[in-house]
């Protein structure tokens, strides 16, 4: 049972060639019949993301450079020239293969090493193929087995962990302050771009409140139309500011919007509670010595920057971790196969052994015919109970003992051995 | 020190505390766990460390100093461990498991050997002392949250935050804790003092009699009280109150040690 591989990544393609060969969710069921209706492949599973379009499948037997065949499909469905795929298309096998799939799920793969994102994309994928009845035993086992893999990788290594874009890392900031955000408030200050972010994020934990302000109010209507909270007039910033736990300012301004006199007068009315200020505005919009006031906490786009910076570093540091764990499933996983291989080699031999069995008996039971009903029956019984101890009972351990089937090193040969030829008999 | 009990607790303890401060800088599964059941190893050997004692002294385990702070690093250790179950946090155990090895090894340097008994015993007694070193297990856990606070807090307003700052509990979680510890400790010292006064006047007829020790621990819980007062006020929440907890265990330190040693009357060891 080999495992094919084919695809592109942020790595091996440009934007616009990832773009011509993705995949929707229609088109991934589309080429997974069309794979296997053709004969080019038994199971297959289409993962598409923004970054990868990836062909996973498992040859029917006896099928010759399936890879190949899977690259001519992948350009022909997304109306290509053959040509234009080279250079851009990887090929894995088997082991390789496996290791491919699991490294994606872990993260290692993606553009933003551990993110998350990405296992919820390959338990999506599997879940369409699954559904839409194009995976068999062998993908179902890869999949799940990659699934475990970027869990586990999540969970026992610290690769996912620490944010790596300057608005997570704010947020992340006020969870190091305040715990959980589900009883916090937060106050935005400026409705562009990077404010979305920070308030994307922000709802994602799980923010109490919303409140924001904007000079152009229909911006901030729009941002809080999109993710709930309030709109607070312009002209209130200095009330508002008693109110939340957590600032983000990111407006355009040569000076600061928020003097430290102002940041004083909200401590004392909000009776000193912790109070970050995330400021991501060029200029910067809070002014630098608030950072002194008791029970404050001051940070600018450089601090983050910086902050992004060392956990970049951190996260390349779990590298190693999260291969040791990879190396772990995929060896789970290829005991697993070898167990199925056994098992087709033995399924094979059984029917083949039955049938000349069979055979003989026709041949020599026909010259006996003395022998009555009874005793041809024993006679059957007898053999069948010989090939069994011979034979069958010896190559049934293999099943269990991987040692032996290591030993074996090459099962084909049994095939060989036994002229185990595809036909069936 | 050739107990087998001490040295094997002495073993896990210390095997703990590495594994904490393995897991603190490169958290795993394997690390926590270890640690954690390393801990709790440590905290059935130390039981069965405490019995022996009592059984070669001829007393409860609290009648001489060293098995009073033997029982203090064993009420630390499970306060600790009971904390961490409630919290599922671990990163405060590096920082409590040091001061318990060094109660430890300080309780266990000496040989135990057979005391005078003491002129009164019974339940309502050993309610008095364990409640009472209890209090001072839970003041020392608030004592190492606050340290832990004003590190992280410096680190936070500094923006050094380092690897290790993101694997602490957030500063509002350690307020919480600390304020909880503190309640514990000003709760069991209340009570237990309470039993301490009932036994005082069961034994001589009066329950107050001006030994410096009930003066200190009555100073230690007005202070106490005074920290879950202060901790929510304006003017103190946050790293004040961090800092007027480390103070405040000071008090507890010197009850511990000089008002035990010299100036107690009927608190006095030896």
């Amino acid at each position: 049972m080999e495992i094919v591989l084919i695809g592109l990544n942020h790595r091996t393609a440009t934007v616009e060639l990832r773009e011509r060969v993705a995949f929707s969710v229609e088109q991934a069921c589309e080429a997974a019949d069309q794979l296997r209706s053709r004969g080019i492949l038994e199971e297959t599973l289409v993962l598409s993301t923004c970054n990868r379009s990836e062909l996973y499948g498992v040859p029917r037997e006896l099928a010759t450079d399936s890879a190949g065949a899977v690259e001519l499909f992948l350009a022909a469905f997304h109306q290509l020239p053959p040509d234009e795929l080279n250079g851009s298309l990887y090929r894995h096998r088997d082991r390789s293969a496996v290791q491919h799939l699991f490294r994606v799920a872990a993260g290692l793969d993606s553009m933003l090493l551990g993110e998350a994102e990405i296992l919820g994309q390959v338990r999506e994928a599997y879940r369409i193929a699954l559904d839409h009845g194009a995976t068999g035993p062998v993908l179902n086992r890869m999949f799940q087995g990659a699934l475990e893999v970027g869990k586990r990788v999540r969970s026992e290594t610290e690769i996912g962990t620490r944010p790596v874009s300057v608005a997570f890392a704010g947020v992340k900031l006020a969870e190091r302050i305040f715990g959980r955000l589900n009883n916090h408030r937060a106050l935005i200050v400026g409705a562009g771009a990077t404010s979305e972010q920070v308030v994307r994020h922000l709802c994602d934990r799980g923010i109490k409140q919303l409140h924001v302000l904007n000079r152009t109010a229909e911006h901030a209507v729009t941002l809080t139309a999109q993710f709930g909270g309030e709109v607070v007039p312009w002209e209130n910033l200095a009330a508002a500011l008693e109110w939340p736990d957590l600032i983000v300012t990111s407006v355009s301004s040569a000076e600061p919007i928020l003097s430290r006199a102002a940041i004083e007068r909200a401590m004392a009315a909000r009776g000193n509670r912790a109070l970050l200020m995330i400021d991501l505005g060029v200029p910067r919009n809070v002014a630098a010595d608030a950072s002194q006031l008791y029970n404050t906490y001051l940070y600018n786009v450089d601090d983050l920057t910086e902050i992004v910076e060392q956990n970049k570093k951190a996260r390349e540091a779990e590298i190693p971790r999260a291969e040791a764990i990879i190396e772990e499933q995929i060896e789970k996983f290829m005991h697993w196969q070898a167990g199925v291989a056994v098992g087709a080699v033995l399924g094979d031999l059984r029917a083949k052994l039955t049938a000349e069995r069979e055979a003989f008996l026709r041949e020599r039971l026909a010259a006996m015919s003395h022998l009555s009903e009874r005793d041809r029956a024993q006679f059957a019984a007898m053999l069948e109970e010989f090939l069994n101890r011979v034979v069958l009972d010896p190559a049934e351990r293999l099943r269990g003992i991987s040692e032996l089937r290591r030993k074996l090193q090459n099962l084909e040969a049994l095939r060989d051995f036994f002229h185990l030829d595809r036909e069936k008999p | 020190m050739t107990n087998p009990y001490v040295l094997a607790t002495l073993f896990f303890y210390t095997a703990s505390l590495a594994l904490y401060i393995w897991n603190l800088r490169e958290p795993s599964r394997t690390a926590g766990i270890g640690a954690t059941a390393c801990l709790i190893g440590a905290l059935g050997l130390h039981y069965l460390a405490l019995l022996e004692r009592s059984r070669l002294i001829h007393a409860v385990p609290y009648d001489d100093l060293f098995g009073s702070l033997s029982l203090f690093a064993w009420l630390l250790a499970a306060t600790y461990l009971g904390l961490e179950a409630i919290h599922r946090r671990r990163a405060v155990g590096p920082f409590v498991l040091p001061i318990v090895l060094v109660v430890f090894l300080l309780a266990h340097a000496s040989e135990a050997r057979p005391i005078k008994a003491p002129p009164a015993q019974g339940p309502l007694f050993a309610f008095h002392v364990t409640l009472n070193i209890l209090a001072y297990s839970a003041f020392a856990i608030s004592f190492v949250l606050s340290v832990i606070f004003l590190i992280q807090n410096r680190r936070l307003r500094d923006h050094r935050l380092g690897i290790v700052g993101w694997r602490f509990p957030a500063l509002d979680v350690l307020e919480r804790m600390t304020r909880s510890s503190v309640l514990i400790g000003c709760g069991s010292l209340a009570v237990g003092m309470a039993a301490g006064f009932i036994w005082a006047h069961r034994l001589h007829g009066r329950y107050w009699d001006g030994d410096p020790k009930v003066i200190v621990t009555i100073v230690i819980l007005a202070v106490y009280l005074g920290y879950t007062l202060l901790a929510r006020t304006a003017a103190w929440r946050g790293a004040r109150a961090s800092a007027l907890c480390i103070f405040n265990f000071m008090f507890v330190i010197f009850s511990y040690s000089i008002v035990n040693r010299y100036l107690s009357h009927f608190h006095r060891y030896f």
